[in-house]
């Protein structure tokens, strides 16, 4: 299977203090690779980094490779916007803008120029159809996406990423401030979005994890630990650290 | 004393607290509209001041006068201003010239508005030779209100959340679509208050136009003419002509408009805190 | 157009009118360091500043009146603020009911938005006139602090109010658990942990009650002498500037842009402090 994103010895610090060390991760497209790993491990600053979010920060540094379809990302003269768009992310918090449930859709659409209001409402009705919202809100697009209830939003803000076809759907713990039941919706969601996308994502949930990836990455003090099948990590996992943190025996 | 009585006594207290401070605005308030209003009419309105010893006529001409020197400070402050305030919250890395940065416009903020009428004085009507005008009045006013629709924008920008610009930009938005399309529409509200706060500094300020506005009675016909604003002619009737009845009627109309300001900046601010929570 | 040259020149277009605002507020501080430096030269800075005798045409330039004048007033209008604006903002943030703050909390902003002069003429009409009752001509020291104590009141009530408010639930809760009964619990807990915030208030209400000058010009007499008593009149530093800039020239000029440098200077200190007490207060409490 290809890789759709590498890391290659990616080595990162905020000002003087290292957050990650030495990190080489290949991503298969069409699968969805987790990254666990206990809080401040740097399993987000990583994610992050697969689309130049980090961009906005000052005082940090990267050294090593970050590659999309093989190119490096933050080598000279690549547009962070157009990695942005074939990187989509969806965030820990669900934050649709203050603006109606169509607005919020066809916002990534506008902002690449698009005009056509025939096409903008395909694209809306098409997005919220896979992100499995659209039998919710379609009598109310042009309610306020905030009016949404959390889990909701949630896939409200899937819907907007989807919007800007993405190739790669970056999650930075998406479930964590939803219900069960929420939960489980983005759970499935994320397995039929997986025929079409790569997904990556980070959760401190280790039965999301196991539940929902093809493969599993398991960071600690910014070092790639582990990383392969998600059933060989959670059933036979080679290092003892990573046995230590998946029976809870870890703080 | 038992801690019973003494909250009792200190209770008292409080609530005279608040009691003394409503009095205190409804007893202005009231007395300016009582004594006022009744000076109040359309010809009061429409008729310029006519005696000057006697303050015979109305205000007409310093109701024009305001109105010019509110436009013309609005419409040079704004771009500047909002753009000086999009600078600090967007673009500005937090370093030191930042800081620093912040930290004179705080204290121009503070700084008296008699200075920036000093200012304004020697650097507009002396030294530029533009004399007693509207134009003199209106960038002397300028500069006074610069570094709070610097520090109010900055501030309406900053309440946008973090996570607004993260999901633009995840969005495929580049940095200025993101600014114009989901940070300021959401700063918006505040931004409008923030420019509606300085229209109504430039209807109540006195000090920093006595010296730069030449206080001329007469129809300004244009922003090189001296003029006066009815915070200034309410000064020169109560301290020059002791006209105190035309004096009352002006002060009657300047409450007037503080009060649908006033009125205006809350519903604007109610309407922000609701479009942030998703009403 | 490509996203990357619209944002380039946007980019350019805010740096363009950052910069033009941040030269204009240098501007003024460098304008005014430069016209008013001289004075301090000629004059000498302690006979300018403890001189007791200003008469521009003799060349004589003492602020001390002046300086007495801004600093009784000031201080007239605190004692009467201080106290009745703490009450009102403990009312605000900890005792009046939900409608009862809906109308008090709109009252202390429409304070901040009525124009000095109308301050001015109610304390002309009303104020003056009640002073002359006690003794003198009512235009006078304590006439100047009873209008500006109604002009600095909303610094001091909102400023304490919103550092009342951000004590912490957990302290007030622990101290209403231990047996205090409310006024207790507020004495002893809240405004000792506001105690900064408060600070900054009133730091801040006297750089306003400073900075008045229309005012203050209508009611405190524009005498230039030494008040002996709240019955006297005087002059404050900023009326001063109103009254003689205009016919101002040579060092009587420089004297005036001297008088904008303390103005500057005071409002430096007293901005800093305020700044200071409410980091302190950050830090204690813990919140912003």
């Amino acid at each position: 299977m290809e890789n759709k994103m590498q890391t290659k010895h990616l080595d990162f610090y905020y000002g003087k203090k290292q957050v990650l060390k030495n990190v080489s991760l290949d991503m298969k497209e069409r699968q969805i690779t987790a990254l666990i790993g206990p809080s401040g491990c740097g399993k987000t600053t990583l994610l992050r980094l697969l689309n130049r979010m980090n961009d906005v920060i000052p005082e940090i540094r990267l050294d090593g490779d970050v590659l999309l379809d093989g190119e490096n990302i933050y080598a000279a003269g690549v547009d962070v916007v157009e990695v942005r768009k074939r990187v989509g992310m969806v965030f820990q918090q669900p934050n649709p803008f203050p603006k109606t449930v169509f607005e919020n859709i066809a916002f990534g659409p506008r902002m690449m120029g698009q005009k056509n209001r025939l096409y903008l409402e395909e694209i809306v009705e098409r997005s919220l159809k896979v992100a499995a919202i659209w039998d919710e809100v379609k009598d109310n697009l042009d309610k306020s996406g905030l009016a949404l209830s959390g889990g909701q939003q949630q896939r409200l803000c899937i819907a907007r990423t989807l919007a800007i076809e993405p190739e790669v759907i970056l999650m930075d713990e998406p479930c964590s401030a939803l219900d069960p039941i929420s939960t489980l919706k983005i759970e499935e969601l994320m397995q039929d979005l997986k025929k079409q996308y790569t997904i990556v994502i980070v959760t401190h949930n280790m039965q999301q994890a196991a539940r929902v990836s093809d493969r599993t990455g398991f960071l600690l003090l910014g070092e790639l630990v582990e990383y392969s099948e998600t059933s060989e990590i959670f059933g036979r996992p080679r290092d003892q650290r990573t046995e230590d943190y998946i029976t809870g025996r870890f703080g | 004393m038992s801690p019973k009585i003494a909250q009792r006594i200190a209770k008292v207290f409080i609530w005279g607290g608040g009691a003394i401070t409503v009095a205190i605005l409804l007893g202005i308030i009231l007395y300016i509209l009582i004594q006022g209003v009744p000076v109040l009419s359309l010809d009061f309105l429409i008729t310029p001041p006519r005696g000057g010893l006697t303050g015979e006529g109305g205000i007409s001409t310093a109701i024009i006068g305001t109105l010019y020197i509110l436009g013309v400070t609005l419409a040079i402050v704004i771009g500047p201003g909002i753009g000086a305030g999009i600078y600090l919250a967007e673009y500005a890395r937090n370093n030191r010239f930042t800081q620093i940065i912040r930290y004179a416009v705080g204290i121009l903020a503070g700084v008296p508005s008699i200075v920036f009428g000093l200012f304004g004085f020697t650097l507009f009507v002396t030294a530029l030779r533009f004399n007693f005008s509207i134009l003199s009045g209106a960038l002397s006013l300028v500069c006074l209100l610069l570094p709070t629709l610097i520090r109010t924008t900055e501030e309406a920008l900053k309440t946008v959340p973090r996570s607004y610009r993260e999901a633009a930009l995840a969005t495929g938005a580049s940095k200025w679509q993101t600014i114009r399309h989901v940070v300021l529409p959401a700063a918006m509200p505040g931004i409008v208050t923030g420019i509606i706060l300085c229209a109504g500094r430039v209807v109540e300020e006195t000090a920093c136009l006595y010296v730069t506005m030449g206080g001329s009675a007469a129809m300004p016909k244009s922003i090189l003419s001296g003029g006066r604003t009815l915070s200034l002619h309410l000064f020169y009737l109560a301290m020059e002509t002791r006209a105190f009845d035309k004096a009352m009627g002006t002060g009657a109309v300047l409450i007037i408009i503080i009060i649908v300001i006033n009125t205006l900046t809350n519903w604007l601010s109610h309407r922000f805190q609701v479009k942030m929570r998703g009403g | 157009m490509n996203h990357v040259i619209i944002d380039r020149t946007a980019k350019h277009v805010v740096i363009i009118c950052a910069s033009a605002s941040f030269v204009i507020l240098g501007a003024i501080f460098i304008f005014t360091l430069r016209e008013g430096l001289p004075a301090f030269q000629q004059i000498g800075f302690i006979n300018f500043l403890f001189g007791t005798e200003w008469r521009p045409g003799q060349e004589m330039f003492g602020i001390l009146p002046m300086g007495l004048g801004s600093l009784l007033v000031t201080l007239g209008a605190m004692v009467f603020a201080i106290p009745i604006g703490l009450a009102c903002a403990i009312l605000l943030a900890e005792i009046a009911p939900y409608r009862i703050r809906q109308f008090l909390r709109p009252t202390v902003e429409l304070l901040v938005g009525i124009p000095s002069v109308v301050y001015g003429l109610v304390g002309l009409m009303l104020i003056v006139p009640t002073v002359r009752q006690i003794g003198g001509t009512g235009f006078s020291i304590l006439a100047a602090s009873l209008v500006l104590m109604a002009m600095v009141l909303p610094t001091i009530i909102s400023i304490s109010e919103d550092s009342l408010r951000a004590v912490p639930k957990g302290y007030k809760e622990a101290a209403l658990a231990m047996g205090a009964n409310q006024w207790q619990m507020i004495w002893h807990v809240q405004i000792p942990a506001a105690r900064s915030g408060i600070v900054a208030g009133i730091v801040l209400g006297m750089g306003r009650a400073i900075g008045e000058t229309m005012a203050m010009i209508m009611v405190i007499g524009n005498a230039v002498v030494i008040p002996d008593s709240p019955l006297s009149p005087g002059r404050t530093l900023t009326g001063n500037i109103a009254v003689e800039i205009m016919y101002a020239a040579g060092l009587h000029r420089d004297a005036l842009f001297a008088t904008g440098v303390i103005l500057f200077l005071v409002i430096l200190v007293l901005n800093t402090l305020a700044t200071i007490a409410l980091r302190r207060g950050i830090r204690t409490q813990g919140v912003a």
